[in-house]
């Protein structure tokens, strides 16, 4: 039995902060066999990161680690324990036996310097190179990770490639020496469904090709269905369950992984509308509808005599009261755009776009604001949704302040308490500042406040892309129970297939400002016609490794064809 | 998940929640020792300017005392602890009564400034446009102009080269006024700008309140993060500035007021012939004053921004992670927009830029 | 099928506003941001010559401000009529603007000669007095700042930040006239004031290259004694304005970097085991010298105003120094064109300040 790539023994990190003493890991045991995929899983504060980390010795100067992590060479030379090293012994250690690819690849890549150079700088900090095979190398490696004509790229900078192939740049650094692990924190979590499922086959060839284990940090459960060959499933710095993927995806025993998996949602699972369930229109067709878009265009306008970038396209839409529709679409298709337009944030170019029977194109303020009483909006981002100096009463309450139904925020204490309710918020919350709840607790308040007029339209912004699955199940439950409740009609925007599933009477998938399908649930995603919305269906990695398995195997059809 | 008794952190006392405070709590080592010195020197200044007639042995313009003349250029002695000057003053007095004048004129330049900076800066931050367009060029061609020449020639106008009390302390305050509004102007337009675009504003855009609403409540209130920042670099500039105006020979006539600046043109000469007393004091004085002020800024700068501040052993807060609060023309990071997309409170732009293939994530908090 | 791997990029935040102010675009050119810089220039020296005009018109003209006691009524009237000041101020601006865009920036009144002489005159002398002092600044500046943010909190940083925080507190005439008052007067190693000893000013003059810039001239007579000389007389002025500019870069160095090695791309380079060292040098410096390099600039116009007051401090015969010399004799005329003339001189300096910028940064474009 060959010794494992990685083994950590009983690792435990404490911070220290402000507040105290704060235990991120406690007692954590994992190993990883080389060329095996482990995934770790866990939702905010589990403290799965830290762990990863602590394996290339990344952690603050504030961290106190007791515990073993023991890294072997990758030619089978020795094991060191990453706990114990420090200064030059560490930093041979990072880099050559492991190397990590983190989330966000714009932030990871240095903006003034070549990709080629970023490259080699790692080839020769462990010395022994020329500046022209490093070059030659980090040429080589690039080509491996399917960056085109890497002979020239290898020169550009960064902010010459797109997302993905960034991603793949960085992946390319931490290959260039050939570790024995490469530690990937949430790789796919800022990219695209169509991207991530290409950076995810690249990761999966990663032990078969480079002969690298990988450790796999992630919160979604698709991805792990994909990659992994073992799970750890964490929770409050500790390991609940470990096990082989498709034992813990087909029976997980601890009762976390179940209410984990529980949580996920899925295409074609179970949905939270029963209304959404038949093809019919979920209203009749004779009420007229609540926004009505023709041949939408939006462009935004160049800078100094470039040409503009027309984010909609020639769009055809339309919303009927009571109805969800559910936008589906990648970033730069233009889902976010239409939902500003239809709330009066972005200008109609051209084209028509009719809110609750007023004309959005050449629409003068004054004449709209009226009608804003009848519309809500949440956004996506919990962190930056509320005024941070106002507490959580004075913003649910400012809609009613600022149409006159109430003289302040004190007087209209007693409907913001009603609707703090309605969203599951103690009342005692409102005269909390909005850094005191969590993004969940945040995204309920936001509900509210765009609730808080009884408006027949609703505009959901990707509002629980940036929660934890968990949380987010709870929201979309919430989310569905006030609508069938209050009955208004929503336009749901997001870049999840699984969520808006969930939710939607209709779905209307977006490409790069044209719509290219549209239907109910079970027609566009369970039979797509449009190529593109093929693909986006087969690149979203189901929860369930046997079904991702055969998926895969579509999905490499499809783009072979 | 699990159901909640949903907990907030618990919130501590008002007073211990007061700005400075806050920040002499959370400071630590080098930071606090900063901040507590600074602290101490500017109240000194402060207490000199309130009880200059109870602290200064004599007037600011007195030449005589019980008949006698003073005499000029003499030592220290138990009369003149600080001897005296050229022009015959006792120089611990004009040292004494120019802490007055030094307050009197930073009080008026920093509140005339900020009050046409921020309502100009909020302005053209939150309309853009033209308008907005206009204001930057002017504001960026004054700021990068050396802003004694321009308060040389504000003096020029308003004294026409006089020298009366009100008349030096006005010409300085509005020559200091008009360098630093284009500072004022440039750091809240920033932030005006970057507030705009967060998702609270639109919240209250898309829900349908006024201008006036918005500006006030939501980006004016947000906006002013960095002002008492600012505030203390431009007081420490201003002494400079009126230093440098009475040196230059702009200062106010010993007659009327204690002037530093007007000292130190005086005792020029006395230098050469070795007499350090008639400039020591009035330079010392300067210099312990705006170090105060300098040391203060300093430490709100660094504890205002997580990534420059040192925490007892330090890791994560509580609650979001802010941008570098670095200021032009002082504590700095990036200079005016003539170097497009480094935003004048971000330095290098270290924020991920979403693009085509990516979206931004955060993932955020559990509910229990 | 279109590959998604090779898509083009556009980095056009989709859902955003408007594309928001300060967003690059890939592609477009260095040229098209440098035009637009340079074209920026001139609205720039527009507002600064118009803010001078302004200024001195505000209360009256200046004949009647400098003379104004001296003269009888009617000569004062005739001096006034004679010089143009009695026209229509539209008029006036339109022709202080005309006279600018030929080079002319006035006649003084005291020596009557015109402004452009003054400067070509002792230019050389301020030239010389700002490249010691920057000199300085960047020698002690730079790799103070550095070390500062490498060994941050800790006691090399503190001691130098305190430092910096010190010599901005200090008025640089009074800096020099400790620096005087010690060195010159009381240990009597340098001389007191003035750029050379009269000798040396009379061999320069013959005997010399002529450039007005003292060292160049001195070696230039191949005279060891006279170089000495020159540079004795430099030292004092060239600490007094160089410390002060030196405080200043050293703080904006460390801040700046100390945000560069907190990045993402810093922490991935660590990972993968670069050096420290090789982290502040390559890693972190880069990125952290466009904000840099953009302050400095602006640094330059803190620089002249600096020279006008260690000037007149050290005697030093430069723009500075004639400038109070026209203010005291209150040729407010003099003064005018020379301020219009430095505003010039300032926007000119930040013009190049970009380019360099633009240069370093690839990221820079329009």
């Amino acid at each position: 039995m060959s010794t494992p790539v990685v083994q950590i023994d009983n690792l435990a990190v404490t911070f220290d902060t402000d507040a105290g003493p704060v235990r991120a890991v406690r007692g954590v045991s994992l190993q990883v066999e080389s060329g095996q995929v482990l995934a770790v899983v866990g939702e905010s504060g589990s403290g799965k990161t830290v762990t990863a980390r602590s394996i290339l010795g990344l952690l603050p100067q504030t961290a106190r680690t007791t515990g073993a992590v023991l890294l072997s060479r990758p030619d089978g030379t020795g094991t060191h324990d990453v706990t114990m090293l420090r200064g030059s012994a560490l930093r041979e250690v990072r880099g050559r036996d492991a190397a990590m690819v983190f989330q966000e690849p714009t932030s990871v890549l240095n903006p003034v310097y070549p990709v080629g150079w970023q490259i080699a700088e790692g080839l020769r900090a462990h010395g022994g190179l020329s500046r022209a095979q490093a070059r030659q190398r980090a040429i080589d490696v690039l080509r491996r990770v399917g960056i085109p004509d890497p002979e020239h790229r290898v020169d550009h900078y960064p902010h010459q490639f797109s997302g993905g192939q960034k991603q793949r740049i960085v992946i390319a650094q931490a290959l260039a020496l050939n570790p024995g692990l490469i530690i990937a924190d949430e790789p796919t979590t800022a990219l695209d469904v169509t991207v991530q499922a290409e950076i995810l086959d690249l990761l999966r060839r990663l032990p078969a090709e480079f002969g690298t284990a990988v450790v796999l940090i992630t919160h979604n459960m698709g991805v792990v269905a994909d990659l992994a060959d073992r799970v750890a499933v964490m929770l409050d710095g500790e390991i609940v369950e470990q096990a082989d993927a498709r034992t813990l995806f087909a029976s997980p025993q601890h009762e976390y992984t179940r209410a984990l998996l529980a949580a996920v949602p899925r295409v074609g699972g179970a949905r939270l509308r029963t209304a959404a369930a038949t093809d019919e229109p979920a209203v009749a067709a004779d009420v007229a509808p609540v926004v009505v878009a023709r041949d939408l265009r939006i462009v935004y306008p160049g800078r100094l005599r470039s040409p503009g970038f027309t984010a909609v396209d020639g769009v055809d839409l339309q919303i009927r009261p009571g109805e969800v529709v559910g936008l589906v679409g990648e970033s730069g298709s233009g889902k976010t755009t239409i939902g500003r337009a239809i709330a009066g944030l972005t200008a109609v170019s051209e084209g028509s776009l009719a809110v609750l029977g007023m004309e959005m194109n050449g629409v003068r303020e004054r004449r709209f604001r009226p009608l804003r009483k009848r519309i809500g909006f949440v956004f996506q981002d919990p962190a930056t949704s509320f005024n941070p100096l106002l507490t959580i009463a004075q913003c649910v309450a400012e809609p009613l302040v600022v149409h006159g139904v109430a003289s302040s925020p004190q007087a209209a204490r007693a409907k913001v308490d009603e609707l703090l309710e309605a969203v599951q918020l103690p009342r005692a919350f409102g005269d909390r500042f909005p850094h005191e709840l969590s993004g969940g607790q945040r995204q309920r308040a936001s509900l509210a406040r765009a609730l808080a007029l009884d408006p027949e339209l609703l505009i959901a912004d990707e509002p629980t892309s940036a929660l934890d699955v968990s949380v987010q199940a709870r929201v979309l439950d919430l989310f569905a129970r006030l609508q069938q409740e209050l009955g208004f009609a929503c336009l749901f925007i997001s870049h999840d297939l699984a969520v808006v599933d969930l939710l939607a009477d209709r779905i209307v998938v977006l490409h790069r400002g044209k719509v290219v399908e549209e239907g109910s649930g079970d027609q566009v995603l369970g039979e797509p016609e449009h190529p593109y919305t093929q693909r986006l269906l087969a690149s979203l990695p189901v929860p369930d490794p046997v079904e991702q398995a055969e998926r895969r195997r579509q999905w490499e059809e499809l783009r072979e064809a | 998940m699990t159901t909640t008794i949903d907990k907030a952190p618990q919130r501590p006392s008002v007073l211990k929640r007061l700005p400075v405070v806050h920040q002499l709590r959370s400071s630590v080592g080098l930071q606090r020792g900063m901040l507590v010195t600074g602290l101490v020197l500017v109240a000194i200044f402060l207490l000199t300017a309130a009880f200059a007639p109870l602290l200064a042995p004599y007037g600011f313009g007195q030449l005589r005392a019980d008949g006698e003349l003073f005499g000029s250029q003499q030592r220290p002695s138990s009369d003149h602890l600080l001897g005296t000057t050229v022009g015959g003053f006792d120089v611990l007095s004009r040292v004494i009564w120019g802490s007055r004048t030094a307050l009197t004129t930073i009080v008026l330049a920093v509140a005339l400034s900020i009050v046409v900076g921020i309502v100009l800066g909020l302005l053209s931050g939150y309309f853009g446009g033209w308008l907005d367009r206009v204001l930057v060029v002017i504001a960026d061609a004054i700021y990068a102009f050396p802003s004694l020449l321009l308060a040389i020639l504000a003096a020029i106008v308003i004294s026409n080269g006089q020298a009366d009390k009100w008349g030096g302390i006005w010409a300085t305050a509005i020559s200091i006024t008009v360098v630093f509004v284009p500072q004022y102007f440039r750091v809240i337009r920033a932030e005006a700008v970057r507030i705009k675009a967060e998702a609270f504003v639109e919240s209250a855009r898309v829900v349908g309140a006024g201008h006036v609403r918005i500006m006030t409540r939501h980006v004016l209130r947000n906006s002013t993060r960095t002002l008492p920042l600012i505030v203390t670099l431009n007081a420490g500039e201003a002494i400079l500035t009126l230093a440098g105006l009475g040196f230059l020979g702009f200062g106010i006539s010993p007659t009327q007021a204690g002037d530093w600046g007007y000292d130190l043109n005086k005792a020029l000469g006395d230098v050469t012939s070795g007499i350090w007393w008639t400039s020591l004091p009035p330079g010392l004085a300067i210099v312990l004053t705006v170090l105060g002020v300098s040391l203060v800024g300093e430490s709100l700068n660094d504890l205002a921004d997580p990534r420059l501040r040192t925490r007892r052993r330090a890791a994560a807060l509580a609650g979001a992670v802010g941008t570098t609060t670095a200021v032009p023309g002082g504590v700095l990071s990036a200079g005016p927009e003539g170097v497009d997309g480094v935003d004048l409170l971000e330095g290098p732009d270290a924020t991920p830029t979403p693009e085509e293939g990516a979206r931004s994530r955060g993932a955020d908090g559990d509910d229990a | 099928m279109t590959s998604i791997t090779t898509a083009e990029p556009t980095d056009l935040v989709p859902g955003a506003a408007t594309p928001t102010p300060g967003r690059r675009r890939a592609g477009g050119g260095l040229g098209r941001y440098l035009l637009v810089r340079f074209l920026l220039i001139f609205p720039t020296i527009l507002i600064l010559v118009t803010t001078v005009f302004v200024m001195m018109r505000a209360t009256g003209d200046p004949i009647t401000a400098a003379q104004g006691g001296r003269l009888t009524p009617e000569q004062l009237a005739e001096r006034i009529h004679a010089a143009g000041y009695d026209r229509p101020i539209l008029v006036q601006y339109l022709d202080y603007l005309g006279s600018i865009l030929r080079g002319d920036f006035g006649t003084t009144i005291s020596d009557n000669r015109p402004v452009t002489e003054v400067l070509t005159t002792y230019g050389a002398a301020t030239l010389e007095l700002a490249c010691y002092a920057l000199l300085v600044a960047f020698l002690v500046g730079i790799p103070l700042g550095r070390i500062a943010a490498a060994r941050r909190d800790r006691g090399i940083d503190a001691t130098f930040r305190v430092s910096a925080v010190l010599v901005y507190a200090t008025p640089v005439f009074f800096a020099g006239m400790l620096l005087k008052l010690v060195f010159s007067v009381w240990l009597d190693w340098l001389p007191v004031a003035g750029r050379a000893s009269t000798g040396t000013e009379i061999e320069l003059q013959r005997n010399g290259a002529g450039t007005g810039i003292y060292l160049i001239d001195a070696i230039s007579t191949g005279d060891p004694a006279a170089i000495q000389d020159v540079l004795e007389h430099a030292i004092l002025p060239a600490i007094a304005l160089g410390l002060l500019t030196a405080g200043v870069f050293l703080r904006l160095v460390r801040t700046n970097v100390i945000g560069t090695l907190a990045t993402g791309y810093v922490e991935a380079a660590r990972s993968r085991g670069v050096s420290e060292r090789r982290l502040l040098r390559k890693h972190a410096w880069r990125p952290a010298l466009v904000p840099i390099i953009t302050v400095i600039g602006l640094q330059i116009a803190l620089l002249l105003a600096g020279a006008v007051l260690t000037e007149t401090t050290f005697e030093w015969k430069g723009l500075g120094f004639q400038l109070v010399q026209y203010l005291q004799a209150r040729d407010y005329v003099a003064v005018q064109g020379m301020v219009a003339l430095l505003a010039v001189i300032v926007a000119l300096t930040n013009f190049v300040v970009d380019v360099i910028a633009a240069l370093v940064d690839p990221r820079i474009r329009y």
